[in-house]
């Protein structure tokens, strides 16, 4: 039985890596998209193109200016005398908002009256908008505290000391960097399962292989274990790319890590192959891929929280395999999370994957045209 | 009107042009009719996926446990604690001791810890204020940064409230208004389903087109149009029509849906966004003819439009990540994305109007990657037989 599962295995593994084309796309792109990705896909802004629109002569409005100028978060392209310069620095995106301080900002606060400052922010990307605005507040704030003080006024004080546990920073990079390891991983093993039996369907072999001794069992080992390899191969170089080129943090285990990435590859493939079992084209095996992937990347929690969704689109989010491994990868990389307590994460994806390959295994029988 | 009736009836090649165009076409649509696949690509995709990511994604955080830990219960800790659970961004729970607070952030069970120690109401009102320890769970930074400044937010809100309670007079301090431009009321989806619009049509662009001639070169048939008089430009063209054609209707489809169902405002004029979107879909197309004519095998075709489409357009095209924010090198590489350009003429277009700044040059970026996709594919794709 193991020899006929090693000769399919090794027809298998023929067939993907004989062309040297799609060997390449194995193999050159994750990197690419890991490197490239790593930086881009970041919710941090820094260098926010701004510009000021100052009526005010006093020294309270310099001040709170000059914390602005000297964040780096900020960059300072024009600065406007009047009303009608505004709309066409937003409109054409040369800033993104706007700083506003009226003719007696200065004296307002002087007076003990609140001095308004008038923000205006281009909304076309709403959660940019809302960051940068967050983080003006952020300096706003720090001015009002210095300002309470510097003038003796009494007021209930409080001081918040914020600390952040699992990424002191809050750095993107550090949250984003082992999602895309799932992400990646997910679309490999998917290229390489999704189109594996369409394409032998396709060419009339796959009637062949059911007519050989081998049983549907021995098809889908045959036919799961180069996935397997590919995918524990691809995550362990994108890992090692990780924590050696973004130097983000490895705290919890390998068996934990890998015993999570098995399960994955597991519940990934029982999906690909299923898909695969299911299309009669390659091109229909290609949209299913897809149909797959898109919205389990989207309903990952990769880009935007899970918590965040509504509750109905939530309950979808339960059989999807990367939602768990997008879990496992940030507690293992970040907080070092045990092995007992991730069982959570762990066995949906065993129960996933088992019943793809079973459906996969059943379909390849049942399902001759 | 005379001159044109005088002049010479179209010589016989032209006529064979409009044959040949016809029956290609119509090949193309039957086989389009036939495997029903295309068809599903380019109308259940956006309307499955617009659904999806319309009502799926938001990145406004509510309701966020958090754990409020009060040592010593008071009038003071009482009605802070009303602050946070009258807010609709907080659901919290109270606990007496810091370690069932720490355990309950380990468990997934809270986001965040406030923590209010033993002399909290004495403390508030010295000169030295009361600290307040916050300790956030920041693997997400940009979730973790936002609840930062949620907490922040109340605790400010409080502590006015106390003041004027107290009947002290606020001081004067910087207050910041806000005005948001183009979103006032800051609905997430009025940017996500416009930018959702160009990463699905360009997976759906090239994905009708990247299989059809790696198609036609893996079963033979490319040799037998080969022997035809057809030319190559024919043939690329009678990809191109029937897929543009189909193409047009998802996009059809999506717009409507981000008009009526997710009522995105239209700013500016339509015939604007159909010129653009009409220009946006060459681009995807033309890309994808090319990876079929340089990949020759469906196999290699299809990973390729999987690799190159969704994940760049996803990520680098500024849908949802900010552009400006990237490293340069990676600005750089932002340039090559076709999305990125439609993006921002979508995203003006439906928010804020016919802005001729920004619109001209992205419609003449994709000019120019129309250009070359068309172009580069016509030259690839020799009548050859190897």
């Amino acid at each position: 039985m193991w020899r006929r599962i090693v000769a399919l295995m090794r027809k298998e593994f023929l067939a993907i890596l004989k062309d040297k084309k799609s060997r390449i796309v194995l193999i050159g792109p994750p990197i690419i998209q890991l490197l490239v990705f790593g930086y881009a896909a970041t919710y941090d802004l820094n260098q926010v193109p701004f510009a000021v629109y100052n009526e005010d002569q006093g020294g309270a409005s310099r001040d709170l200016l000059a914390k602005l100028r000297l964040s780096p978060t900020f960059h300072e392209v024009a600065i406007v005398t009047h009303d009608a310069e505004i709309a066409p620095l937003i409109d054409s995106k040369q800033a993104l908002l706007l700083i506003h301080l009226g003719p007696d900002f200065s004296r307002n606060l002087d007076q003990g009256i609140p001095a308004p400052l008038q923000v205006i922010v281009d909304g076309r990307n709403s959660n940019t908008a809302m960051i940068a605005l967050n983080y003006i507040q952020s300096i706003v704030d720090a001015f009002n505290r210095e300002w309470t003080v510097s003038q003796g006024l009494r007021r209930p004080r409080a001081q918040l000391v914020v600390r952040s546990w699992f990424n002191p920073n809050l750095e993107s990079r550090w949250f984003i960097v082992p999602g895309i390891v799932g992400l990646l991983t997910l679309v490999v093993t998917m290229l390489v399962t999704a189109l594996s039996v369409a394409r032998e369907r396709e060419q009339g072999t796959f009637d062949q292989l059911l007519v050989t001794p081998m049983r549907p069992f021995e098809i889908v080992l045959g036919k799961a274990l180069p996935g397997f390899i590919i995918g524990f191969a691809e995550a362990t170089v994108i890992m090692i790319v990780a924590v050696s080129w973004f130097r983000i943090p490895l705290l919890g285990n390998l068996v934990t890590l890998y015993t999570g990435l098995f399960l994955f590859l597991l519940s990934a493939i029982g999906v690909g192959l299923m898909i695969s079992s299911v299309a009669v084209t390659q091109q229909q095996g290609l949209l299913g891929a897809f149909l797959f992937l898109v919205p389990s990347i989207i309903l990952s929690g990769f880009t935007t929280p899970i918590a965040n969704m509504p509750k109905v689109v939530q309950y979808i989010t339960y059989v999807n395999p990367l939602r768990y491994f997008m879990v496992i990868l940030r507690e293992v990389f970040l907080q070092g999370s045990p092995f007992s307590s991730l069982l959570s994460q762990f066995w949906p994806m065993a129960l996933i994957g088992i019943i793809n390959l079973s459906l996969a295994g059943w379909l390849f029988r049942h399902r001759m045209h | 009107m005379s001159e044109t009736s005088q002049s010479l009836p179209p010589p016989p090649v032209r006529f064979g042009v409009l044959m040949r165009m016809n029956g290609l076409i119509r090949k193309e649509f039957l086989q389009i009719l036939r495997d029903p696949s295309s068809i599903a690509i380019a109308f259940l995709m956006p309307f499955f996926l617009l659904l999806l990511f319309g009502y799926g994604v938001s990145l406004d955080a509510e309701h966020v446990p958090v754990a409020l830990v009060v040592e010593a219960p008071g009038p003071e800790t009482a009605s802070l604690a009303g602050s946070f659970m009258a807010s609709r961004y907080f659901s919290p729970t109270v606990y007496s001791r810091m370690s069932e607070a720490i355990a309950a952030m380990n468990e997934r069970r809270a986001d965040a810890i406030v923590h209010l120690r033993s002399d909290f109401g004495r403390m508030i009102y010295s000169s030295a204020g009361a600290p307040i320890q916050v300790i956030i769970q920041g693997s997400d930074a940009n979730t973790g940064r936002l609840i930062s400044g949620y907490i922040e937010g109340t605790v400010q809100v409080w502590l006015a409230q106390l003041a004027r309670l107290k009947g002290q007079s606020l001081q004067a301090l910087v207050d910041m208004r806000p005005r948001i431009w183009f979103n006032s009321e800051v609905r997430s989806q009025n940017f996500l389903v416009p930018g959702l619009i160009a990463v699905i049509m360009t997976l759906i662009g090239a994905l009708l087109t990247s299989m059809v001639v790696a198609r036609e070169w893996e079963r033979g048939t490319m040799e037998a149009l080969a022997v035809t008089p057809v030319t190559m430009t024919e043939i690329l063209l009678g990809k191109l029509i029937p897929y543009f054609i189909l193409g047009m209707g998802g996009m059809t489809l999506a717009v409507s849906m981000a008009y009526f169902l997710f009522e995105v405002p239209l700013r500016g004029s339509l015939w604007l966004l159909i010129a653009t979107s009409a220009l946006f879909l060459l681009v995807a197309l033309g890309m994808g003819l090319l990876i079929s004519i340089i990949a020759r095998n469906q196999f290699v075709a299809g990973q390729v439009a999987i690799i190159v489409t969704f994940l760049p357009a996803f990520i680098l095209s500024g849908f949802i990540f900010d552009i400006a924010s990237m490293p340069a090198p990676v600005q750089v590489i932002t340039h090559l994305i076709a999305a990125r350009y439609y993006v921002a003429i979508l995203q003006t277009i439906f928010l804020a109007g016919d802005i001729w700044s920004v619109i001209v040059p992205n419609t003449m970026a994709l000019f120019v990657m129309a250009v070359f996709f068309l172009g580069v594919s016509r030259r690839k794709a020799l009548k050859r037989l190897d």
